[in-house]
C-alpha cells in the first residue's frame, strides 16, 4: 500500500469578484514510504497549497487524498490524531516559526510531553539530546538552553527539524526550507535531511523554486513540475533534468542553465492569472510548440510516456498516432 | 583600480556603522571599489555581509541609525569634476538621485504608490526634477520606454500598480528608472521576487538597455547564476569587507579568496556532479563583536596564526584582480 495517494485533487478558493478560483486542478500523485518527491514551479503555481493539503493544514475541495489507504477528510478522533502526528511540515521561515520566548529544550520537549507522555525529566532530556544530535546541533550543551535569538538561520531550521522529528513522522512536507538560509550553509542542511531519511525512512515532499537545489535533494528519486495549479511533468529526477519532455520543463531548465546554447524560450513574459486560465492546455498561449486547434482546445491528460515518467502534453502520446516530436525522438535513439 | 578618467563611481575605504542596543555594528569595513563608464559590477555575498548597506550609502539613503564613519564615495560624470557624494547635503543629493543615480531596492515591486496611476508617477518623477517639463513630452518618452521593456504602453500608463503582475511592475520600474537618463543604475536583488522565466527575460532586457543607453550598473545579488549573465566584474563581500574583486570570467574559473572558493562550491548547478558540493563550516560572525584578524579565519580551512592577528588588506593578486588574504602573494603592478 502506498503511503500517500492523491487522485484528481482539486482546491478552489472563494473570491468575491471571480467566484471560485481553482488553485489546484486534477493533481495525481502517489508517494511510497521513504520516498522523496521534489515539487518545483514558479511562485503562485500552487505548490505551497499542495504541500499544506498534504500536511493536513488545509482542506481540499474535490478528489481523493488517502493516507495509508484511509481518506483523509473522513479521518476522525484517534485516526486524525495519528495522521497529524505522522505528517509534519517544516516551514519556510525559521525566523517566524519558532517561539522567541522558549528555549530550544522546551520547544522540542513540549510535543514529546504532550504526545509521548514522557514525564520523567531524565528520560525527556535524553530524548531531546538524541534529537539534537540527529540534526547535527552538537555539542548539544551549546544549544539546548539557547533562545532562538541566539541562533543563526541554519541552526534555527535545525531546531525546527528536531521538533518535527520528535513526533516520529512518516511524511514531512519541506516547504522552501533553505530559502532563508545563507547560501554557504544550504547544502549541509539538505544533507542532514537526506541522512535522516536514510536512518528513519521518512518520506519528503520537498517544495522549491530552485531547480538546482531540487536536483541535488531529489537525486535518484522523483521530480514533479507544476504550472498554474497542475502537475505538467513527473518522473525520475535524472531523466527529467537530462531529457525534459514538457515544453514548460524545457523552458525552466533552459532559464536555469547559465550557459545555454540552444535556449528554449516561452512566448510572452507573464504568467496568466488564475482567474483567466487559458482554454485547453494552460501553457498553450506561451508554448513555442503549440498545435493550433488541439492545444488551445483540449486539455491534455497526465499520461505515462516511459517508465515511471508522466507528461501532460499533446506532443507526447495524447493522440492515436505518435506525434512528430515523438517520431523525432525515436529516430535519435 | 582603473585609470582615473574612466571611473564613474569610486568608493574608497568606506566604513559604515550601525548604532544598535548592543553597541556599534560594523556593517561595512574599509570597502573600496570602482565602476567604470558603461561597466556592470556585481556585488555578491550572503545576507548580512553589508552589500545592501554599501549600495544604499551611494544614494545616501542609509537608515537613521547608520552613519558613514570614514571613507569617500566619489561620483564623476563624463567630462566633469567629481563630487564626493557623502559630503553633499540633502538638497544637493536630491538633485542627483534618479536623474543621475537610480537605485531600485529589493522587492521594488512595492515601491509604486498604490493609489495613483502609473502615468501620474511618471509625470511626477519628471516634474520633481524639472518643474517646467512638457507633460506631453514626458508621456511620449514614457511610452517609448515602456515599449522598450515589452509592455503595452497605453495599458501600463493607465493602470494602477495592483493591476500589474510582479514581473510587469519590475519592468515598469525599469522604464521609470531610465526616464531621466541616469548614468548609474543600482539594483538590489533585481530578480528575487521573479520566477526563472521572467528573470531570464529581465536579464536580457537589462543587458540590451545597458548597451543601447550606455549607463553603468551596479547590482547586488546572492544568486551567482545571474552574475555571469549580467556583470563585467564581481566584487565579493564577507562580513562587511571586500574580499575579492575580479573580472567575471576569471572569478568563476579561478576564484582566489578561500571564501569565494567555498561560495562557488556551495551552490549546486543543473549539470555539475555533487562531489564538489559542500557547505562552508561555521556561520557568519556577529559584527557587533570585535574580531581580531581576518573575519573569515574561523571558518577558513587554510587559516594560520597570522590570520587571527592581522587584518589582510586588499592586494593585487593577478591581472586586473584583487583579493584580501594572507595566503595570496601580491604581484607587482606592471600595468601602471
Amino acid at each position: 500500500m502506498s503511503l500517500i495517494e492523491i487522485h484528481d485533487l482539486h482546491k478552489s478558493f472563494h473570491n468575491r469578484k471571480a467566484g471560485g478560483v481553482d488553485i489546484l486542478r486534477s493533481i495525481d500523485l502517489t508517494m511510497q514510504v521513504g520516498e522523496t518527491v521534489c515539487v518545483v514551479g514558479e511562485s503562485g503555481c500552487g505548490k505551497t497549497t499542495l504541500g499544506k493539503i498534504l500536511a493536513g493544514l488545509q482542506e481540499y475541495s474535490g478528489g481523493s487524498f488517502t493516507y495509508k489507504g484511509e481518506e483523509v477528510s473522513a479521518l476522525r478522533k484517534e485516526q486524525w490524531k495519528t495522521f497529524r502526528k505522522d505528517v509534519q511540515m517544516i516551514h519556510q521561515n525559521p525566523y517566524e516559526s519558532l517561539n522567541p520566548t522558549q528555549m530550544v529544550f522546551d520547544m522540542i520537549a513540549a510535543p514529546i510531553r504532550r504526545h509521548k507522555k514522557i514525564r520523567d525529566f531524565d528520560a525527556l532530556y535524553a530524548e531531546v539530546v538524541r534529537l539534537l544530535e540527529m540534526v547535527g546541533l552538537t555539542p548539544v550543551e551549546d544549544f539546548i538552553d539557547k533562545y532562538p535569538a541566539n541562533l543563526s538561520g541554519g541552526q534555527r531550521q535545525r531546531v525546527s527539524i528536531a521538533r518535527v522529528l520528535s513526533m516520529d513522522p512518516k511524511f514531512i512536507v519541506v516547504d522552501e526550507a533553505t530559502s532563508m538560509i545563507d547560501t554557504s550553509l544550504r547544502i549541509s542542511l539538505l544533507a542532514t535531511l537526506k541522512k535522516i531519511q536514510d536512518e528513519l525512512g521518512v518520506a519528503y515532499l520537498y517544495i522549491t523554486h530552485d531547480l538546482a537545489l531540487g536536483r541535488y535533494f531529489a537525486w535518484g528519486q522523483r521530480l514533479a513540475v507544476m504550472y498554474l495549479g497542475q502537475i505538467v511533468e513527473l518522473g525520475p529526477t535524472e531523466g527529467m533534468i537530462e531529457d525534459p519532455h514538457h515544453p514548460y520543463t524545457k523552458a525552466i531548465l533552459s532559464a536555469g542553465r547559465v550557459e545555454d546554447k540552444d535556449s528554449y524560450d516561452l512566448k510572452g513574459v507573464d504568467i496568466p492569472s488564475f482567474r483567466q486560465i487559458p482554454q485547453g492546455c494552460s501553457l498553450s498561449p506561451r508554448c513555442p510548440e503549440m498545435i493550433a486547434g488541439l492545444c488551445d482546445v483540449t486539455v491534455p491528460k497526465l499520461l505515462e510516456v516511459g517508465s515511471d515518467r508522466f507528461v501532460s502534453c499533446h506532443l507526447y502520446g495524447q493522440r492515436d498516432e505518435p506525434s512528430m516530436a515523438e517520431k523525432a525522438r525515436q529516430g535519435q535513439r | 583600480m582603473k585609470a582615473q578618467e574612466d571611473v564613474l563611481l569610486e568608493i574608497q575605504d568606506l566604513s559604515i556603522e550601525y548604532r544598535t542596543k548592543r553597541g556599534k555594528l560594523q556593517a561595512v569595513f574599509e570597502a573600496s571599489l570602482s565602476i567604470g563608464y558603461g561597466q556592470s559590477v556585481a556585488v555578491i555575498g550572503e545576507s548580512g555581509c553589508g552589500k545592501t548597506t554599501l549600495a544604499t550609502s551611494i544614494v545616501q539613503m542609509l537608515s537613521r541609525n547608520a552613519a558613514i564613519s570614514s571613507g569617500t564615495v566619489l561620483f564623476r560624470k563624463k567630462g566633469e569634476e567629481g563630487v564626493v557624494l557623502n559630503h553633499l547635503n540633502e538638497k544637493e543629493m536630491r538633485k542627483l538621485r534618479w536623474s543621475n543615480i537610480v537605485m531600485m531596492f529589493q522587492a521594488s515591486q512595492s515601491s509604486f504608490n498604490p493609489v495613483t496611476k502609473i502615468q501620474t508617477q511618471f509625470i511626477d518623477t519628471a516634474l520633481a526634477h524639472d518643474p517646467h517639463a512638457d507633460i506631453q513630452e514626458v508621456l511620449k518618452r514614457s511610452k517609448e520606454l515602456l515599449e522598450l521593456v515589452y509592455l503595452d504602453s497605453d495599458t501600463a500608463l493607465n493602470a494602477y500598480p495592483h493591476e500589474l503582475s510582479g514581473g510587469m511592475k519590475q519592468r515598469t520600474l525599469i522604464a521609470l528608472s531610465l526616464l531621466l537618463d541616469p548614468q548609474l543604475v543600482i539594483l538590489d536583488e533585481p530578480t528575487t521576487a521573479l520566477d526563472l522565466i521572467t528573470q531570464k527575460k529581465i536579464l536580457h532586457l537589462l543587458n540590451s538597455l545597458r548597451s543601447s543607453k550606455g549607463f553603468s550598473m551596479m547590482f547586488i545579488t546572492h544568486d551567482l547564476g545571474i552574475v555571469t549573465q549580467l556583470a563585467d566584474r564581481v566584487v565579493t563581500m564577507y562580513a562587511g569587507a571586500v574580499v575579492e574583486n575580479a573580472p567575471t570570467k576569471a572569478f568563476f574559473s579561478d576564484p582566489q579568496h578561500p571564501y569565494s572558493k567555498g561560495l562557488l562550491k556551495a551552490i549546486p548547478s543543473l549539470d555539475a556532479s555533487f562531489e564538489q558540493l559542500y557547505s562552508i563550516p561555521g556561520s557568519t560572525p556577529d559584527l557587533v563583536e570585535k574580531i581580531k584578524g581576518c573575519l573569515f579565519a574561523p571558518r577558513c580551512e587554510f587559516a594560520f596564526d597570522r590570520c587571527t592577528k592581522e587584518v589582510p588588506q586588499l592586494r593585487k593578486v593577478g591581472q586586473d584582480r584583487w583579493a584580501a588574504c594572507h595566503l595570496l602573494k601580491e604581484v607587482s603592478d606592471v600595468t601602471h
